[in-house]
């Protein structure tokens, strides 16, 4: 194995700790947040540990961006790798104060690079600047993890890893910390590795996926390909969704509509007024699509988009689980749409087939990330509570009817 | 306090002296120690733990035999001394120093131990998720974080050495102003029904040991708090 491809991150792992036995490959781009998804005791956390260099395994690989850490011959220790981690509790050093925290592995001369991070845009991205003086016993659970996601970042990373950041937090301290992570994502080039057992954070965050069972890797790729791979256990899940990122068109103001373009359709969606040209991460679920044959004359659904049937597949034995392509040439966005069997063989649908796709329901997943570095429309000093009431805002913000 | 006996003062400021050297030498060679015996995986570390915490059982004046027999003309200590025709450490100060160290080994590596064991690997991976090498780690994170044990360790480590009554009557013999220390000088006073003086060493040696017992539970409790 040699890593000769740059701009990506290759890391095989092989080998058995305590009876589990742990055989991950894949290699996923060097560029934006790639989630790593799996059941508890799947192996995530050792993945994440061996590319931190905090786990051995012998016989194991991992390159980032073409620069080898670990090879048959090589082993580079944890503090000779430039990666960011993130724990699943916070781990503040207890006696040093937030800004020394801060500060503990931000290296002494200050680099002229470019994409550097800096002290004053943390602390502005994470809303830090009341806490640096305090000492880590008297933060908030949400407060401590975003002053270590700061440590981290400021140790000049070339890779983050975030280890489930947010588990050990209740519901209210999560959606207060997201949208910082989606800040996060939107202003720094930095390549992240996001570890979670929750959908809903990955269907927020990440751009690329990992998925793990049982120590092995059964799918790697963009967010939606896996997320609409009926092969996979995501397409087949219950609360199956795909993600997808769209562009603010439009907002009409008179019926508080926000029209977003996604690849291949518009979608209208009541919310709060957003900026013409931000990007919008929506969440569709398979069970608010519906399928006609032809478009509906008078409807309340405000989301009739023409669409093809990509491929189908039964699901227990009532209900089939479609997989869409939006467009009437059928190259758009990925959609699943699950309907029951009887609606399937009574419409006469089969693969291939130009169809409408009636979308019941669309939710706004974020609305923090901002296009343009620097023009972020919350002040720093009260950006915890008002990105929790922005987020609270776009979170619920569903159509439906 | 005047009136008291000269002799009574050398022995009070033999012993603070003694307390502290002996207490210096444990922090520099325990610590390594500590922080080795609290990493080690190794299945005969607990070996090595309960040599290091033998003084805890023994009485004082076997090892006290110990040590006199090495260290004597006669021993090995003796032997290696005569080589550069150096005395032997038998009823010297130094003598006094190595038997301290080796008795009062056990009270400080074992609070320093235990500090270190508290810390667990979080902290220290963390901090070489953040470049720290693993020397920068153990000064800057280690180190702070077990600092109650190390004050504990100190405290444990000089009380028991003013107190250590019969290594110190083995080794040390009883020279006045250089190896007759507190514990011996009571004894002396009793005998030569000297109470006064007798009286004044053991009241001050209650008043320091409910010193030392104060700030013992002071530290723990600052340190629990501080782990919360």
């Amino acid at each position: 194995m040699k890593a000769d491809r740059s701009g990506r991150i290759q890391a095989a792992f092989h080998g058995s700790l305590g009876g589990f036995s742990l055989d991950a490959s894949f290699s996923a781009p060097a560029t934006g947040v790639t989630a790593i998804f799996g059941p508890s005791g799947c192996g995530k956390t050792t993945v994440a540990r061996c590319l931190a260099g905090l786990q051995y395994l012998s016989g194991s690989f991992c390159a980032i961006d073409g620069d080898i850490w670990q090879d048959r011959s090589t082993f580079r220790k944890a503090h000779q790798r430039p990666v960011g981690y993130v724990f699943q509790e916070a781990s503040l050093f207890s006696h040093l104060s937030v800004k020394r925290n801060l500060l503990y592995g931000a290296p002494r001369s200050i680099g002229s690079s470019a994409d550097r991070v800096d002290f004053d845009e943390v602390i502005d991205l994470l809303g830090l600047a009341r806490l640096l003086q305090r000492s880590p016993h008297h933060l908030s659970g949400g407060e401590r993890q975003r002053a270590a996601i700061g440590r981290a970042l400021l140790s000049q990373p070339r890779l983050l890893l975030m280890d489930e950041p947010l588990s050990a937090l209740d519901r209210l301290t999560k959606n207060e910390i997201l949208p910082f992570l989606e800040r996060l994502h939107a202003r720094l080039k930095l390549p992240v590795i996001y570890i979670s057992h929750d959908m809903s954070e990955i269907e927020r965050l990440a751009d690329h996926l990992i998925l793990m069972q049982h120590g092995r890797v059964i799918g790697a790729g963009p967010l939606a390909v896996l997320q609409s791979d009926p092969a996979l256990p995501l397409a087949r899940a219950r609360d199956a969704a795909i993600s997808l990122d769209a562009t603010v068109e439009a907002y009409d103001a008179s019926y508080g509509l926000l029209t977003l373009q996604v690849e291949g359709g518009r979608l209208l969606v009541p919310a709060p007024p957003v900026t013409v040209g931000t990007r919008q991460r929506l969440r569709i679920t398979a069970s608010d699509v519906s399928l006609a044959r032809t478009a509906a004359q008078a409807s309340s659904i405000l989301n009739v988009l023409p669409a093809r049937i990509v491929s189908s597949s039964v699901l227990g034995h009532g209900e089939v689980i479609a997989v869409l392509a939006l467009g009437s040439d059928g190259h758009g966005a990925n959609l699943l749409a699950r309907i029951t069997r009887r609606s399937w063989d009574l419409l006469g649908l089969a693969e291939q087939m130009p169809v409408f796709a009636q979308v019941k329901g669309v939710s706004l997943v974020s609305g923090a990330a901002s296009p343009q570095p620097g023009s972020h429309p919350i002040s720093p000093d009260d950006a915890p509570r008002t990105a929790v009431s922005a987020d609270a805002g776009t979170a619920l913000a569903e159509t439906s009817g | 306090m005047g009136g008291l006996p000269a002799d009574l003062w050398h022995a009070v400021w033999l012993t603070i002296e003694l307390a502290s050297i002996t207490t210096v030498i444990l922090l520099v060679i325990g610590t390594p120690i500590a922080w080795w015996l609290a990493r080690s995986k190794a299945w005969w570390t607990e070996a090595i733990a309960a040599v290091i915490a033998l003084p805890l059982v023994l009485p004082p004046t076997v090892l006290g035999f110990y040590l006199l027999v090495t260290l004597g003309p006669n021993g090995p200590g003796g032997l290696i001394a005569g080589l550069w025709g150096g005395r032997t450490l038998a009823f010297t100060f130094e003598g006094l120093v190595f038997g301290s160290v080796l008795y009062a080994m056990p009270f400080v590596v074992q609070p320093i131990r235990n500090a270190f064991a508290a810390i667990g690997d979080r902290p220290l991976e963390v901090a070489a998720t953040l470049r720290a090498s693993p020397r920068r780690a153990f000064w800057t994170v280690a180190v702070p974080l077990a600092g109650p044990g190390f004050l504990a360790g100190a405290v444990l480590g000089f009380a028991h050495t003013v107190g250590e009554f019969g290594l110190v009557l083995m080794i040390g013999g009883n020279i006045p102003g250089r190896t007759k220390v507190l514990s011996v000088a009571i004894f002396d006073y009793v005998e030569a029904s000297r109470w006064r003086e007798a009286t004044f060493l053991a009241g001050g040696m209650v008043i320091f040991a409910f010193a030392v017992v104060l700030t013992m539970t002071l530290i723990e409790k600052r340190s629990a708090g501080l782990r919360r």
